[in-house]
């Protein structure tokens, strides 16, 4: 591994550094996918179905066909192979055959002029469909003789996982105390402000396919797009332009796009689809409604001894990562504290609903905020301190999990005295005014995917770093830069390796004509692996340097170093060689040098062997604790969040204010999900399906947010980095429930926290109260 | 466009101030101010996020007035001065605010970017020193995902000492 030694300089400036693409972003000179040069591009629309479940009895396109202005139109004869974002579970049509299975599903696509004759088109398309039983939720598809959504799939279970790590019934024979809870958490949307949109453009001359889409994963949508069209994967080209944000909508290739590349293919031409908010929405793909049962074993000073959850997950139509997202969900049950007995069954199911997959946090947030919420409540009932309950069940680095799971480093000690002491909560926890309230809760995340999703051998990562006569260092990467600082943390781990000010570095991503491949953004790799690939590759570029450098000034290069941008000796001599200068000497008898780095998670890194074992393997888990301050109104059952304090174990801060920038998001999206987002269906119409609709929120409901880095130095993170995007969002949902329960003594078992639910919830506590304070028999 | 005499139909010619410059477009009736900036002059930093309304990412000055671009009307804009992110740099400097969007991590996807910077013009121009309050309100109909506001508060309020 390439990790720096602890306490070495940071290697950034103290705050950080801006992101090397800023400007362009500010001066509304970046160009995202709908800002492309696209005059004279064709107009893509796509029609979709009208029902939740039906079998396709027509589909005639004869009359848009006639239209004048339509170039081509595609249904899904024209593409006869599926697609989806796992080898084994491929079983979605771009484009409808014979069944659809939920309303928006797209069953055919025009290419026009123009948007008025594309909508014209479309109106033109004659579909008659045989409606079917449809199952909206998971208890009705369950259901004996539910009707199948997938044939080879009985009781609509698309994957059951049954693990059991140690001996859960020993476990809680040794406990003092036993209780379970019921948590439900509704399906959220990541709501990315850039609505879905792709430019495709294909050559009949050549046979060749540019693809320019919003993906965060460009090298699976090169996959998919090479399936569906049956093209060879060398004639295509997938370019990344800037993209508004992902959070996990974009990590597989979606069906728009591969609708793009056929109507660009059948018109033989260029095709601009942009897709409105509402169709965002229903594309979907975003973090499953998920109902919780979840029973813990504490002894009476706050040891746990066992844990047992039961997770199922309404899935949406198809499978897309549904099999990940359920494994998930119980694998990181591991990794946090240390318990010696987890039993654990998920069902993900399938339902006439736009397919969900893979949101910040993958698998993990609805889990954890079950598991947490139940530890708080156990702990008031015990008369323990919630930081006291963490604390006794801290883990020891390095440490392998009852799963098989890597634990290298560990900073979840350090995060709980920073917000302990931040929040004031040994003074104020108990001490506020009815009404208000303090919670925490902890939660982690994996940096990196440790086994990829598509197994070839391939190293996990590859950066390449062109330098040429000017002295000017391009670092080509395929990462995937959504927002989240990706481009910018490779200039700096070059940089910083070299031994240059960050300016002398150019970063190229995402174009697959001149970037290696990469498995994009997801599952928050990118720092860990491409970072660490970087690294090595300017290790590699410095060695050549410093042989030339070293040549130039007759020094042994043992001796010699390129610190700020200057070759010198490391003894006290005055000569140096300037950066150009070395590159100029490096280049004789070479040329424009190039020189790769990689990175491999070794195989001991990737996780237990049992079935489904890869999942939740990582090199590097963050860590984070949080204390949520709320104000919740009695009369009206509305929570305000006065203030978080937020620490994160990242590892090592490369770039401070980036790392900033994502815990504040991170916690932030955590926040939108525990009070107020929600995606609603009526017989399987979307009832929210516009940012009106689905609420986010605000600059008016956000609370200030006091991040604190800690920094456990991974021993095999660059620079001993580990995630920084996705571990902060768990804790939030469960402390704030905690907080709730502080303020006014409630016990909320549903996400989100609406006025209305915590209504509900206070209304209950009364009935409650009045029926215990009644003499047995006068109940009503 | 179809050769039916739909495109031509209903349109006028339209005076605007735009950045500064004054320009004359032919533009449909029903043309609204989002889509006259992105296609017809190709300043595509204003950005369509929703269907009309809930976003704010389309957020351009009005004389001197935030508005939505995607609610308003090209035509509705004759003789009056429009102004975009593109115009905000002027002589190529960054303006104020674009600076410290940059410095302090305001943007991140930059999506939200253009639409948030031009509401913080339209604040900073009538309230030169904004309490937090009045720039969360300010900024209350544009829609960020990646921040959580935060950083873009900081950066509001350091241009705001930056006058």
């Amino acid at each position: 591994m390439h990790n720096a030694p602890p306490g070495r300089r940071r290697p950034t400036p103290a705050a950080g550094v801006p992101l090397i693409d800023g400007i362009d972003k500010v001066t509304g000179r970046a160009r995202y996918t709908a800002d492309l040069e696209h005059r004279g591009a064709l107009v893509g629309r796509i029609l979709r179905s009208p029902v939740g479940h039906g079998e396709i009895l027509r589909l005639d396109v004869t009359r848009a066909r006639r239209l004048e202005g339509v170039v081509a139109v595609v249904t899904g004869e024209d593409c006869r192979h599926t697609y989806g974002v796992l080898p084994v579970a491929m079983n979605e049509y771009p484009l409808a055959r014979g069944k659809v299975r939920y309303r928006g599903e797209p069953v055919a696509a025009v290419a026009a002029i123009d948007a008025e004759t594309a909508a014209r088109a479309l109106a033109l398309i004659e579909l008659e469909v045989r409606e079917l039983p449809a199952h909206y939720d998971t208890a009705s598809a369950r259901a004996p003789g539910a009707v199948l959504l997938h044939e080879d799939r009985p009781g609509n279970i698309e994957r059951a996982v049954h693990h059991v790590f140690g001996d859960p019934a020993a476990g809680f024979a040794t406990a003092d105390l036993v209780r379970e809870a019921c948590i439900d958490c509704a399906e959220v949307n990541h709501a990315q402000i850039e609505p879905h949109a792709a430019l495709a453009e294909y050559d009949p001359q050549t046979a060749r396919l540019t693809m320019q889409s919003v993906s965060q994963v460009t090298f699976y949508l090169h996959l998919m797009l090479a399936r569906c069209l049956q093209m060879e994967e060398s004639r295509i080209r997938v370019i990344k332009p800037f993209v508004g944000g992902g959070f996990g909508a974009r990590v597989e290739a979606l069906n728009f796009e591969i609708v793009t590349a056929m109507l660009a293919r059948a018109a033989e031409g260029r095709v601009l689809m942009e897709l409105t908010r509402e169709e965002t929405f229903i594309t979907h793909r975003a973090r499953p409604q998920t109902s919780v049962r979840i029973k813990l074993g504490l002894t009476r000073d706050g040891r746990l001894t066992a844990c047992e959850c039961e997770v199922v997950q309404r899935g949406g139509a198809y499978a897309g990562y549904g099999i990940i997202t359920i494994l998930y969900a119980g694998a990181l049950l591991h990794g946090l504290y240390d318990i010696p007995a987890v039993k654990y069954d998920g069902y993900r199911v399938y339902t006439n609903l736009p397919p969900c997959g893979a949101m910040r946090g993958h698998g993990s947030v609805d889990t954890r905020h079950a598991f947490e919420v139940l530890l708080d409540r156990m702990a008031r009932e015990l008369g323990l301190d919630p930081f006291a309950v963490r604390r006794r069940n801290l883990l020891v680095a390095p440490t392998r999990t009852l799963n098989e799971l890597a634990v290298n480093s560990y900073g979840l000690a350090d995060c709980l005295d920073r917000v302990e002491e931040a929040s004031g909560w040994r003074g104020r926890r108990g001490h506020l005014p009815r009404g208000k309230g303090l919670g925490m809760a902890c939660s982690h995340y994996v940096s990196g995917a440790a086994k990829p999703i598509h197994w070839t051998g391939e190293p996990h990562a590859v950066v390449n770093l062109k330098l040429d006569w000017d002295g000017s260092v391009t670092a080509l990467t395929g990462a995937a830069d959504i927002g989240q600082g990706s481009s910018t943390m490779v200039a700096i781990a070059v940089a910083e390796t070299l031994g240059v000010p960050i300016e002398r570095i150019r970063v190229v991503a995402g174009d697959s004509a001149t970037t290696p491949k990469d498995n994009g953004a997801y599952s928050s790799r990118i720092t860990f692996m491409v970072g660490n690939a970087a690294i090595d590759a300017a290790r590699r570029l410095k060695k050549l340097l410093i042989a030339a450098a070293a040549h130039k000034l007759g020094e042994d290069p043992e001796n010699l170093d390129c610190l700020g941008g200057l070759f010198g000796s490391t003894r006290a001599t005055q000569t140096t060689l300037s950066f150009a200068d070395a590159a100029k000497a490096a280049l004789v008898n070479e040329g424009t040098l190039t020189v790769k780095g990689t990175f491999t998670c070794p195989p001991e890194a990737q996780g237990g062997k049992h079935k489904g074992g890869a999942v939740g393997s990582t090199m590097g888990f963050s860590y984070g604790a949080q204390v949520v301050e709320v104000s919740v109104d009695e009369a009206t059952g509305r929570i305000v969040v006065e203030r978080v304090w937020i620490a994160l174990d990242c590892g090592f801060a490369i770039n401070p204010l980036a790392v900033r920038g994502q815990i504040e998001g991170s916690v932030w999206m955590g926040m939108g999900q525990a009070l107020m987002e929600e995606t609603r269906y009526l017989d399987g119409m979307p009832a929210h399906a516009s940012l009106l609709e689905y609420h986010v929120p605000t600059s008016v409901d956000s609370p200030p947010i006091e991040a604190y880095i800690v920094e456990s130095i991974d021993p095999n993170g660059p620079f001993g980095a580990k995630e920084t995007s996705e571990g902060a969002l768990a804790g939030f949902a469960p402390a704030l429930i905690a907080a709730v329960a502080d303020a006014l003594d409630v016990d909320l078992d549903q996400l989100p926290a609406t006025p209305d639910r915590v209504m509900d919830a206070l209304v209950a506590r009364r009935r409650r109260q009045r029926l215990q304070h009644q003499p047995a028999g006068d109940a009503k | 466009m179809l050769d039916d005499g739909r495109s031509t139909r209903g349109k006028r010619i339209l005076r605007v101030r735009l950045n500064g410059l004054w320009r004359e477009d032919a533009v449909a009736d029903n043309q609204l101010l989002v889509d006259y900036l992105r296609e017809s002059v190709g300043l595509t930093g204003t950005k369509t996020g929703c269907d009309g309304g809930e976003c704010g990412a389309c957020t351009v000055l009005l004389d001197d007035q935030a508005i939505p671009a995607c609610l308003t009307l090209a035509v509705r804009c004759e003789g009056r001065s429009i102004e975009t992110i593109e115009g905000l740099a002027a002589g190529g400097r960054l303006n104020r605010l674009q600076r410290a969007f940059h410095e302090h991590l305001g943007t991140q996807c930059g999506f939200c970017t253009p639409g948030m910077i031009m509401a913080a013009e339209a604040l900073l121009r009538r309230q030169p020193a904004p309490s937090d309050q009045q720039i969360r309100e300010a900024l209350a109909g544009n829609l960020c995902r990646c921040t959580g506001y935060v950083k873009i508060l900081e950066s509001v309020r350091a241009a705001a000492a930056d006058a």
